[in-house]
């Protein structure tokens, strides 16, 4: 396949999964806001504008962190290029661009799914229908997902889909978790000790997590079995692991499709020998937050490797 | 009543209020319909389109980028008997097409006998001298054409345009289909219609055996784009999607090694036929427009190495042209040696003096067109404008004759389509996809029908709030 529409499918699925993740951060971020006072609530909005990598811009422009005001901002505002609006619409430029490798189905559902929302955030959201917008992005990302799923070949196309959807997904678990860990725990002395649940019940939840969690660890709350559940359980499918298995699933495809393997794949190598064989005990003893930079660190060469290898641009 | 003031042809109704033969069919099912049902069909159509994303994009429109274009649900009916008589007519017109390109860049015989001035291609801008001494692979230059076409009366059928450069709409008439199979799947089981829908495999083939000497039994073909903001990029998306092609844009091709090789994730892989939906002036940036950014390098090289198939052939749009286009009949008695089975519209070539002259006795009459343009920009038409526009026009006119021809005002035929009010008729064109290789000429049945969805209006591009039908020949 043509090297350009092999970027474009990368980043098709890439903006969907982010508008996902960003959907879910502000469902649990209204959430706290609605169920503790002001103080934690402008403590969580700016973990999440911090998540996003938002912070600076949208303190250039607002002087509260006032519910509405950072919803919109991330949602829809002109003013926010990341804008879940505008990933929305990337991926559906994405979608245009790689037409008529993609099925009718898949180009069917993001189509449909930016229509709907593109309708939805023109005007300011209100508190009211806060939940149906957010509820409306996750299905869109779901409903694409699912269309790719059932519809696409199994062959190179599909291939960096996945690696798209995942590489996405692990970055968005990663920053949660450092952010959070940050916020939550100002001092490692912090770690092991019985925690505020309702606090860390909100990361869980801003990674869908909150119920396998909970079937898994009988409600037990506690930083340890929170970071061994989100980097390290093959079952939970946004874990680091879990997305790096998907990855390495893919890479091994296209290898196999090509006959030969690429620089990404020795990276992926690399970094499945950082979080393989480890214990959560091994990730706080190096310090979780060095662990998570070095992993981010880790995804985004793999990107670029990705990108370089399978001639993305040039 | 069309805009000249006479009664015009209505294709479903005679005079007398009675369903004419073809249309009999469908007016039989349409009977058994209830109102309320059809009216929700037809929100259910609109929607239809919108979903799978049928966008045609209006220059200088900003806000509607992507705009719908309209589709009525009331088919436009051609019977079989009908189709033959035309589709005779189009390919002999389509087979002087191609052998009157190959003149023009070989012998010029038919300037030599006089037929045709020399100064019509001479001063044409599509006209390119890279192309003089040289033969496309397998003899093609137009390898799809669209013949528009005008109906008068019952048995006049009038050319009004051949497009030969890249004719647009096709994706159009394949998904009007689909639209209507969707829609009302029972009355194809009632009336008998000529499928299109192979039209796409029959593309991918014809394209195939016009691939060049040396290249692979099967040829790599290349839908070329100029990109996603294009007006027709859905098209060339649905083309390249239902051949099997690649999609490719300028930045993906590379010359190389004297091919032109197109960049994917496991390295560069030569192309051998490009159905190229990009102008000439944009195709090779070292040969024609140096700042264009859509074409590729040195292609017109590779071009006349005999290495790639390019279609249509650079310069074929010169039959586009309208001055050219009043010497058909004429073109078509030259290289086919029999009279023009399909007439023209009369056309007054106003470089002509005696023509300019007539032509601006009679500007509020007429319909005048400039000979370059194309999708309804740039024209008069006389009886439906006001006398300050005419005299803008006429100014026009004056300062560059030459630039233009006139016809007279058509009594188009009309078609009903659906209003709020029940069927209502409105005008209607027809654009048959004709398809050249080395194995022959092959026309899809039916094609493209534009129908003018303001009532009296005789304009019919999408460009101009024109809207679309699904057209049947029907099988029987």
């Amino acid at each position: 396949m043509l090297g350009r529409v092999a970027n474009g499918i990368f980043w098709m699925y890439r903006y969907l999964e982010r508008a996902e993740n960003t959907a879910r951060l502000l469902e649990a971020g209204q959430r706290m806001a609605l169920t503790r006072g002001v103080d934690s609530a402008t403590r969580e909005w700016t973990s999440v504008l911090t998540t996003l990598g938002l912070r600076q811009a949208y303190e250039m422009r607002h002087d509260d962190f006032a519910s509405a005001h950072v919803c919109d901002f991330i949602l829809r505002s002109k003013s926010n290029p990341q804008s879940v609006l505008a990933m929305l619409e990337a991926a559906r430029t994405s979608a245009r661009l790689c037409r008529s490798t993609i099925t009718a189905e898949v180009w069917e559902a993001v189509n449909e799914g930016w229509m709907t929302l593109s309708a939805m955030l023109a005007k300011p959201v209100k508190e009211s229908t806060l939940n149906t917008v957010l509820a409306a992005v996750r299905r869109e990302s779901t409903l694409a997902r699912g269309a790719t799923h059932g519809s696409m070949l199994r062959n190179e196309a599909y291939s960096f889909a996945r690696l798209g959807t995942f590489l996405e997904r692990a970055d968005n678990t990663a920053r949660i978790l450092d952010v959070k860990y940050y916020l939550l725990l100002p001092s490692v002395s912090y770690v092991g000790t019985p925690l505020d649940t309702g606090q860390w019940e909100n990361v869980l939840r801003s990674l869908a997590g909150n119920r396998a969690y909970r079937w898994l660890n009988s409600g037990r709350m506690d930083a340890r079995s929170i970071a061994d559940f989100l980097i390290l359980d093959e079952r939970f499918p946004r874990s680091l692991v879990f997305c790096y298995g998907v990855m390495r699933e893919n890479l091994a495809q296209l290898a196999l499709a090509h006959g030969s393997e690429t620089q990404a794949h020795e990276m992926m190598r690399a970094a499945d020998i950082q979080l393989s064989g480890k214990s959560v005990q091994d990730v706080f003893d190096r310090g979780l937050h060095e662990f998570i930079i070095d992993f981010i660190a880790g995804n985004r060469a793999i990107a670029d490797a990705i990108a370089a290898e399978y001639r993305f641009t040039a | 009543m069309s805009a000249s003031g006479t009664p015009g042809f209505d294709e479903m109704h005679a005079p007398d209020g009675s369903v004419r033969p073809a249309y009999r069919g469908y007016q039989q099912w349409l009977c058994e319909q209830e109102d309320g049902w059809m009216r929700r069909k037809h929100l259910e159509a609109e929607d239809f389109f919108r979903r799978t994303g049928i966008t045609f994009n209006v220059y200088g429109d900003n806000d509607a980028e992507e705009r719908l274009i309209p589709f009525d649900m009331v088919p436009r009916i051609i019977s079989s008997s009908e189709w033959r008589r035309l589709s005779k007519g189009i390919e002999q017109r389509v087979r002087a097409l191609n052998a009157f390109m190959h003149d023009l860049y070989h012998r010029q015989e038919i300037i030599r006998s006089g037929r045709l001035p020399e100064r019509l291609f001479r001063n044409n801008a599509a006209w390119l001298p890279q192309m003089v001494g040289f033969t496309p692979p397998g003899g093609v230059y137009t390898h799809i054409t669209g013949i528009d076409l005008v109906r008068t009366g019952p048995d006049e059928f009038l050319v009004l345009e051949d497009n030969a450069r890249t004719p647009s709409g096709v994706s159009y008439m394949l998904e009007n289909r689909e639209t209507m199979m969707a829609m009302f799947p029972e009355l194809f089981s009632k009336v008998k219609v000529q499928s299109v829908s192979d039209y796409p495999n029959r593309l991918a083939k014809s394209l195939a055996a016009c691939a060049p000497e040396g290249a692979p039994a099967n040829p790599t073909v290349a839908v070329l784009t100029p990109g996603i903001y294009n007006s027709a990029y859905f098209e060339h998306a649905f083309l390249a999607d239902q051949m099997g092609a690649e999609l490719v844009e300028g930045s993906d091709l590379r010359v190389i090694d004297g091919q032109v090789q197109m960049r994917t994730t496991v390295g560069f892989k030569p192309v051998h036929v490009l159905y190229r939906r990009v102008d000439d002036e944009f195709l090779d940036p070292l040969t024609f427009n140096p700042a264009s950014m859509l074409g590729v390098p040195g292609i017109m090289d590779v071009y006349r190495a005999g290495n790639i198939t390019i279609a249509n052939a650079p310069g074929t749009g010169v039959a586009d042209d309208k001055a050219i286009y009043s010497f058909m009949p004429e073109i078509v008695e030259f290289y086919t040696g029999e009279k023009a089975l399909l007439p023209n519209v009369d056309t007054w070539r106003c470089a002509d003096a005696d023509s300019l002259k007539y032509v601006l006795d009679h500007l509020a009459e007429l319909v005048v067109k400039e000979v370059h343009g194309s999708g309804g920009y740039g024209m008069l038409i006389g009886p439906t404008s006001s006398k300050k526009e005419i005299a803008a026009f006429r100014a026009k006119l004056e300062a560059n004759p030459a630039n233009y021809i006139a016809q007279p005002t058509l009594a188009l035929s009309t078609c009903p389509i659906f209003t709020k009010h029940g069927l209502a008729p409105r005008h209607v064109d027809l654009r048959p996809f004709v398809l050249c290789s080395p194995g022959g000429v092959d026309i899809t049945p039916g094609g493209l029908t534009r129908v003018a969805l303001k009532k009296g209006s005789l304009v019919v591009n999408s460009s101009q709030g024109g809207g679309t039908k699904d057209s049947w020949v029907l099988d029987d």
